[in-house]
């Protein structure tokens, strides 16, 4: 079982690697719309990268609202 | 089709058609690849029956205000229906608010009775909002887990009360709807709408784009939005068409959705149709090259033909795969919310799909003009629906002016707003606050806006007085948030974006620490909401006597300052 920190690095690496940019310059508290310039189609296209990595499903309504990397992380470990 | 000039309201038009269509597929439901939910018009109406019962046992009477704030799914439909059987007025609210701004237009509409989903309510339950709301008597809660605190709610799927509910009818003129157009922050603008708009909406648009039992529209747009109301929920069930939800909106499950259901009309915002024109192009640029000739000579064929009219028949025979990719059936995409880009309109005509492109606004129905495609007109918004007068007025010498509309679907006004009602409809014409021109042929193009405020692609109306209070006790003297193209106007209705005015005090700098905390505040709003730079004021904010901002005075001011070296990015 990943621990929320695990499970947060990855999120970054993995939204790092589909929007290439560098892993480095994204923090778990980032705005991910804003850090990656990203509209809400595109943050739709990385929920569904996350999910093929992590095995999971995440409803629509459970991102809702969400915009930074640590609860996108959170809402996904609890589903793990 | 329903003829509507029978029918008084839309509960009376629904009503009949439930019981005209009974053996046609009503509504399809999907989440992801699962199938959920296929319903013909009388499963759909022996469903909603117990629901308009249970409203009426619980004291839910004719003009009684009825919420749902829900995302696009068949009890969305049902609750509406409901609502509209007892004689109620529908307050269809936007899921995305926050649970603060969901309250805020709780308590503003009055209404008596909420229906929601679970993981709505689980975050409007525990909002300190929640205090003080004291018109909202019952709520309904869907899909809540079995051992859910429901927070005083009772499950939707227990509303079954037994016996046949009284209909309740209502007349044309009688309120339908109250649609909030802006006001999740600051003065609510209620549009209260009538049974009469929706029923002479619904006659003008299936003139231009019919349906009928067999044709399935796709649901994405959410449902309160006026486009998605009409075209998503009224104007099939009068015709018997089918309503196709997804649970979920990722592009690939959308994608799917086109093939697997065989869609005829599907409504979108410009962002995802810029998006679906993305992936396509990528596509053909990726054809190795002898392909890519074969293609690009096929779509310069399927042009020359349609160049006066779509021919559907052809362009699918000629651009098979790509039609394929849409299902085969599509016979136009809707686009509506925002202003669309000729360039990504023509794309697609391009390859033979119609994009139904027009101008609305919430207060006057769903839509104004729309494109007849006789012939298509990318640089245009169309041509004005039948029973719509459109006018502009105060011209400039290129024909550029204010376009007002006066028509049966000019909604009554704002709810509790008499002053701000009087100023917006005048002589009965509604002043839209758009400019624009009417070209030789009668198509209206539009060229900006002279109201503060934006509407993104994602086709939001961004009022600046709504996120204002975000700001408030910042450091600084005062502040005032703008649609920059209101400062300085563009003709233009594309990337249109808010700034904030920052009057400081006497000797403050504008500091790294003063735009991180307009940072940290401008972050805590939704994405879409959010001011995109700074202007520095060189003089005090001009007010009134009661000390309220004049805004089109600062407006002036900033004005004279350079745009491009006015607007500090944040």
């Amino acid at each position: 079982m990943r621990t929320i920190e695990q499970t947060t690095q990855e999120v970054l690496e993995l939204a790092a690697k589909h929007f290439q940019v560098g892993a480095a310059t994204l923090a778990p508290d980032d705005d991910f719309f804003k850090k990656l310039g990203i509209d809400s189609l595109q943050a739709l296209e990385l929920l569904s990268r996350l999910e093929n990595h992590f095995g999971i499903e995440l409803p629509d309504y459970e991102v809702q609202g969400v915009s930074d990397f640590r609860t996108l992380a959170e809402r996904i470990q609890s589903r793990l | 089709m329903l003829d509507l000039a029978k029918y008084q309201s839309i509960g009376a038009a629904l009503k009949d058609a439930l019981e005209t269509f009974t053996s046609e597929v009503c509504l399809i439901e999907a989440d992801r690849e699962r199938e959920k939910e296929r319903l013909t018009y009388r499963e759909f109406s022996e469903r909603t029956i117990p629901r308009a019962k249970t409203l009426q046992a619980a004291g839910f009477s004719a003009g009684d205000r009825g919420a749902i704030v829900m995302t696009n799914q068949f009890k969305w439909l049902m609750s509406a229906y409901a609502i509209f059987y007892c004689g109620g007025v529908l307050v269809p609210l936007d899921y995305k608010l926050t649970p603060e701004e969901h309250w805020h237009l709780l308590q503003h509409s009055g209404a008596k009775v909420l229906v929601t989903e679970y993981p709505i309510w689980r975050q409007l339950a525990a909002s300190d909002a929640r205090a003080g709301v004291e018109n909202l008597q019952r709520v309904f809660v869907t899909e809540a887990p079995a051992k859910a605190d429901l927070a005083g709610a009772q499950r939707w799927e227990e509303a079954l009360a037994e016996g046949q509910p009284e209909f309740v009818p209502r007349m044309r003129k009688d309120v339908a709807t109250i649609v909030y157009s802006s006001g999740t922050g600051g003065r609510p603008k209620g549009c209260m709408m009538t049974h009469e708009n929706y029923l002479e909406q619904c006659v003008a648009l299936t003139s231009v784009y019919p349906f009928a039992p067999g044709m399935r529209y796709l649901s994405i747009l959410p449902t309160n939005h006026a486009i998605d109301f009409m075209v998503g929920f009224f104007g099939p069930f009068i015709c018997g068409a089918t309503v196709v939800h997804l649970r979920t909106l990722r592009p690939e499950f959308v994608r799917e959705a086109f093939v697997k259901y065989k869609i005829t009309y599907v409504s979108l915002v410009p962002l995802v149709l810029k998006n679906l024109q993305k992936g396509l192009q990528a596509r053909f640029d990726a054809l190795p090259a002898g392909k890519r000739k074969i293609f690009n000579a096929l779509v310069a064929v399927n042009k020359t033909f349609t160049k006066g009219r779509p021919r559907l028949g052809l362009s699918r025979a000629l651009l098979k795969e790509v039609h394929q990719a849409f299902g085969g059936e599509l016979r136009a995409i809707i686009v509506g919310g925002a202003f669309s880009e000729p360039r990504t309109l023509q794309f697609f005509y391009d390859l033979g799909i119609p994009v139904a492109n027009g101008y609305g606004l919430t207060e006057a129905g769903t839509a104004i003009t729309v494109n007849d495609l006789k012939p298509f007109r990318a640089d245009t918004v169309g041509k004005p629906l039948p029973g719509m007068e459109v006018r502009v007025v105060n011209a400039d010498a290129g024909g550029i002016g204010d376009i007002c509309v006066r028509s049966k679907t000019v909604m009554s006004g704002y709810l509790n707003e008499p002053e701000l009602t009087a100023e917006t409809i005048v002589d009965g014409w509604l002043q839209t606050g758009d400019l624009g021109r009417f070209d030789a042929t009668g198509h209206l193009q539009l060229f900006g806006r002279k109201k503060n405020m934006i509407v993104t692609e994602e086709g939001k109306n961004i009022y600046p007085e709504d996120i204002e209070m975000v700001f408030e006790s910042l450091p600084v003297k005062e502040f005032c948030v703008f649609a920059a193209n209101y400062v300085w106007p563009q003709r233009s209705m594309v990337g249109e974006q808010l700034i904030l005015a920052l009057r400081l005090e006497p000797g403050q700098t504008f500091t790294d620490d003063l735009r991180r905390e307009i940072s940290v505040r401008n972050n805590r709003l939704r994405n879409y909401k959010r001011v995109h730079g700074v202007v520095i004021a060189k003089e005090d904010f001009p007010r009134t006597a009661s000390m309220k901002i004049k805004r089109n005075v600062l407006a002036e001011r900033l004005r004279e300052l350079d745009r491009e070296t006015a607007i500090l990015p944040l």
